[in-house]
């Protein structure tokens, strides 16, 4: 494996934050975005569950890639094998969390069965295939992939707490309001969009 | 009752417009109205494949592993329509790219599974898979023609607001996926609540 330089994984890792921030520019893990964005503690819970789920994701679908599908030629069923993974991955953390940390268990207990269907899971680890990315670079883009999830979704619960008590236009309550806010956050991302070439 | 439950799908619970399911490739893809209209059949067809083989297993698979179960069949689907797409269709599935192998995530196939298939007969299944797909088809379409027309004026590649209209390029852009659906369903809102009082 070729060494990867410094100056590329932080590249990997502002790419994957800011520039191409899974939530606002590629549309990965909308539905837990607009779900579990209520409010600011229950957002950082679910980003910190996420994240560790992304980056345990990303490592062991790039084992199973290389040496299950790739050697025995059936790279077509990755779709398939992928999301079975990260379905027993997310049971495995939710049951080592519950033995091991009863309290943080109590705080993400609802959100971890949901992470599941998050697409940004399954979407981080075909894009680190796509890309063809090493296996520290593939750790590198899970983690920031699940920091710029966290950071959006953070964000977007804290202006939704306000949005609570704002007037709004009976029509536009809920959903509408929540992604034209949403709208207006990404326009602000499309700003690092000159931050990298 | 076979008609209601097909047409159950496309209006009365649509489901972009009504359940709010699926958001990621509905807000990724509506870039142009082909791909809308691509993304939509193409979940179509793994909603109605998937309908019919969990309806068919709704005896055969004990609840307690029913999601993995589910989660399996639509994987299977998923990546028989993404072979097609390849072989038939390589510039759409070009266009359309890491949200072909995402449809497995997308919760309306997987709603539909839990809520309505594994509890149905075939036939309804059919209909429900072929109604609903049918409505988020017309949703995705929809925004896609929206998109198109303000942010390349064009519809479907064509031109058709002539050459002196400057095209709002934001609105391919993601903040006008965001914009454009909450403000929709701020209209339609408007519009259901005006009829029903």
């Amino acid at each position: 494996m070729v060494a990867t330089s410094v100056s590329k994984i932080f590249i990997i890792l502002l790419s994957s934050i800011l520039v191409n921030n899974f939530v606002m520019s590629r549309f990965l893990g909308i539905c837990p975005f607009l779900g579990v964005s209520k409010k600011v503690e229950t957002a950082v819970g679910m980003g910190a569950a996420v994240t560790f789920v992304m980056a345990l994701a990303s490592v062991i679908t790039y084992a199973i890639q290389y040496a299950i599908l790739e050697p025995l030629g059936i790279g077509y069923l990755q779709t398939i094998a992928f999301i079975l993974v990260i379905a027993t991955l997310v049971q495995f953390v939710e049951m080592v969390i519950q033995k091991s940390s009863p309290s943080l268990y109590q705080s993400l207990g609802v959100y971890l069965p949901l992470i599941t269907t998050n697409c940004a899971v399954l979407g981080v680890a075909i894009l680190n295939i796509q890309e063809q990315y090493t296996l520290l670079e593939t750790l590198i883009n899970g983690i920031g992939a699940a920091l710029g999830f966290t950071l959006a979704i953070v964000l977007f619960a804290g202006i939704r707490e306000r949005l609570e008590t704002a007037p709004i236009p009976k029509s536009l309550k809920g959903f509408p309001i929540a992604l034209i806010t949403a709208g207006l956050m990404s326009i602000a991302f499309l700003g690092f969009q000159g931050l990298i070439k | 009752m076979l008609l209601r439950t097909l047409t159950n799908g496309i209006i009365k619970e649509n489901p972009i417009f009504r359940l709010v399911l699926g958001m990621c490739p509905t807000l990724a893809v509506t870039t142009a109205a082909i791909n809308g209209l691509g993304m939509g059949f193409a979940t179509m067809l793994v909603l109605i494949g998937s309908n019919i083989v969990i309806s068919l297993l709704k005896k055969f698979i004990p609840d307690k592993v029913r999601i993995p179960a589910y989660v399996v069949v639509i994987a299977s689907f998923t990546t028989i329509v993404g072979m097609f797409l390849k072989a038939f269709a390589p510039e759409l599935d070009k266009s359309l790219g890491l949200f072909i192998p995402l449809i497995v995530v997308n919760c309306l196939i997987l709603a539909r599974a839990e809520a309505f298939a594994s509890q149905n007969s075939v036939l309804h299944s059919i209909l429900d898979g072929l109604g609903m797909g049918l409505g988020f088809t017309l949703a995705l379409t929809i925004l896609g023609i929206i998109r198109e027309l303000i942010g390349a004026g064009s519809i479907f590649g064509i031109n058709v607001m002539g050459s002196a209209y400057e095209p709002a390029i934001i609105m391919i852009l993601p903040p006008g996926a965001f914009l454009t659906l909450g403000l929709l369903l701020g209209l339609i809102n408007k519009l259901t609540v005006k009829s029903s009082s």
